[in-house]
């Protein structure tokens, strides 16, 4: 029974809504139409002509096997940052539930990383990692571990995927504790008088009750993964080494801006804004049904 | 089927003492109702014998086996809780099925001993309806489902009736009774409702602040009250209580007196109080006549419809035998 307001004419409704419609018309309509109308021309460096190429910006795309190999990294880029951000998360909230003295401060403490935005996380792991200077490199070198991420494409992905995963841990956390703090207690009490120990309780009712939260947890950090990340990927590897860290959206601004090549550059933030566009309707999809109860 | 014993129950939440030693032998069998109002540390006794509080001091015996260190699971009992703590994403099925499934059981077994406890509890239409698609008192007998299943050698309610309307909780009352009793397991039942408590207990204990002031059968309990406290929680409406110096001819060295609203009279000579009539409340087959006496106190009469209804401000006296007065020394103990 939800309580709707409603009201007698439409100008007001309009008046009230016509912010929030400016604002997504300026900063997303437009950009979006002018990207879907620039991946049919290439213009010229200068931008002083385009030339109508149809559909061939993505006949170009789709046969370029960096642009493939673009898209296979972005898939284990945000697998990755997922699984580590979220599994960390909740066995952290986990401890947090189960914790009944100093449960403020150690919640505290795991929010704060959320404070601190991507790029500046990126540039302290960066610090952390240098090859040079870096501390956990100088330790890694003590137990005889050449640490270099500048050269190795393997370690390049395995920093981006960290210094992406940790911020997110703090915003997971919250939302699987208080996912967690939303089952009831007598629920997991009648469950532990039925003869189910910690972790059976975990896999059996705890996961499952749990279900909405991660669902919508996997779709916010896919998201993040495929599109916040850029700050971070900007200041540790600028995409490399040999494009090993080069996901989707860096693409889009290193063929761009870098590259120069405008029309091939559009062409991709369309096959991305495809992209979110089913990736959300599998959320709404899905949040519909299955998932609650 | 069991036998619990609680030995000298103690515990405390840090410094504060919620209970002080509780004390009693449970046969076969025997339905216990633990009764007293909010916050006087019957669920928490409860929770004591079900291991979900840890015991601070003295012990539970279930069956002769020492239970303070064992897990609730480990503990052969089954509890039905107030809010009836479904699992919400099974059926009635998997929900009753759950503690058999935990335990390894085979699906056969699993499926007969449901079924026997869905016919048991008329729950057979709904076994693969999900928790929210049901009523309060259907969720109700899932609960009791889930317990039965599971045959163990002790039940534990912690109020299962407190959630449901006013004349289900009248019905639900009457199938619980009838369901131990054919059943025969042991049982612990907490209200803070004292006509459940007269309704379904064998032997009730009555807690007031951590103690349990009185333990007997409900009727015993009733005709004679250990303590100011039990002989005021137990009866409805409460038993009137009024200092024995306001009494014409005290016969008593007891401070303060009580009658049950029953047990008064109202007359028109030989009065042993008298006062003026305050209100009266009509109830259809009886009447409650509120009386204020001389130290501004109100006494409850209760008596048969068809007796005369005085009117308001009317002065009267109140007798009753002396059989009837329960005497209380200034601790509140019975004299």
């Amino acid at each position: 029974m939800e309580k709707r307001v409603t009201f007698k004419g439409i100008w007001l409704p309009l008046l009230l809504v016509l912010p929030q419609i400016a604002i997504t018309a300026v900063f997303f309509f437009y950009p979006a139409g002018q990207a879907i109308w620039q991946s049919l021309f290439i213009p010229d460096p200068f931008g002083l002509s385009m030339q109508y190429v149809g559909l061939g910006n993505f006949e170009f795309l789709f046969s370029d096997p960096f642009y493939r190999a673009s898209f296979l990294t972005t898939a284990i880029f945000s697998i990755l940052v997922t699984v580590v951000s979220m599994g960390i998360a909740l066995y952290l909230a986990v401890l947090a539930d189960r914790l009944i003295k100093g449960s403020g401060v150690y919640r505290t403490l795991l929010i704060w990383p959320y404070a601190v935005a991507p790029a500046v996380a990126g540039v302290l792991w960066l610090f952390m990692f240098n090859t040079r200077v870096g501390v956990v490199t100088w330790y890694l070198g003590l137990l005889g571990y050449d640490w270099n991420h500048v050269l190795n494409g393997e370690e390049a992905m395995g920093l981006v995927v960290v210094a992406s995963a940790w911020g997110r841990i703090s915003y997971n956390f919250l939302f699987f504790l208080a996912g967690l703090q939303a089952i009831p207690k007598s629920v997991i009490e009648a469950a532990a008088i039925d003869g189910a120990h910690f972790w059976t309780r975990f896999r059996t009712i705890v996961f499952p009750l749990l279900s909405p939260t991660t669902f919508f947890l996997l779709v916010v950090n896919i998201v993040y993964a495929f599109f916040e990340t850029f700050g971070v990927i900007h200041t540790i590897t600028s995409g490399g080494p040999q494009q090993s860290t080069t996901i989707l959206v860096y693409k889009v601004y290193s063929d761009g801006f870098v590259g120069q090549d405008l029309g091939s550059s559009a062409a991709q933030s369309v096959v991305l804004l495809v992209i979110v566009g089913l990736l959300t309707i599998v959320q709404f999809k899905f949040i519909e049904r299955r998932v609650h109860y | 089927m069991a036998t619990v014993s609680l030995k000298n129950i103690k515990k405390s939440f840090g410094k504060t003492d919620v209970i002080h030693g509780v004390d009693i032998d449970i046969q076969e069998g025997e339905f216990i109702v633990i009764v007293g109002p909010s916050g006087c540390g019957k669920s928490t006794l409860l929770r004591m014998v079900a291991g979900l509080e840890t015991i601070t001091a003295g012990e539970v015996h279930i069956d002769d086996r020492k239970v303070n260190d064992l897990e609730p699971m480990e503990r052969d009992i089954a509890m039905v809780f107030q809010n009836y703590a479904l699992y919400p994403h099974m059926t009635v099925a998997q929900n009753m099925g759950y503690g058999l499934k935990i335990a390894g059981r085979p699906k056969d077994e699993i499926a007969d001993r449901v079924d026997t406890a869905a016919k048991l509890l008329q729950l057979e239409p709904y076994l693969d309806r999900r928790p929210r698609e049901l009523s309060g008192g259907q969720r109700q007998r899932v609960a009791m489902g889930r317990a039965i299943v599971r045959k163990p050698a002790v039940f534990l309610f912690d109020e299962p009736l407190s959630n449901l309307d006013a004349k289900l909780r009248v019905q639900m009352r009457l199938e619980i009774k009838q369901l131990q009793r054919r059943l025969g397991v042991t049982s612990l039942y907490v209200t803070h409702d004292q006509v459940e408590a007269m309704t379904l207990a064998d032997r009730m204990i009555v807690m007031n602040a951590g103690r349990a002031d009185q333990i007997g059968a409900p009727l015993e309990i009733y005709a004679n009250p250990a303590t100011e406290f039990v002989a005021g929680f137990i009866g409805s409406p409460p038993t009137n209580f009024f200092s024995a110096d306001l009494v014409q001819t005290p016969q008593t060295d007891a401070k303060t007196l009580g009658v049950r609203p029953e047990h008064m009279e109202i007359v028109t000579e030989n009065a042993r109080l008298s006062g003026e009539v305050l209100y009266c409340e009509a109830l259809g087959a009886e009447t409650l006549v509120h009386v204020r006496v001389p130290n501004e106190q109100v006494l409850t009469v209760r008596q048969s419809a068809e007796k005369p209804q005085p009117s308001e401000g009317t002065p009267i006296g109140l007798n009753w035998s002396a059989n009837d007065q329960m005497g209380f020394d200034e601790n509140g103990k019975r004299r």
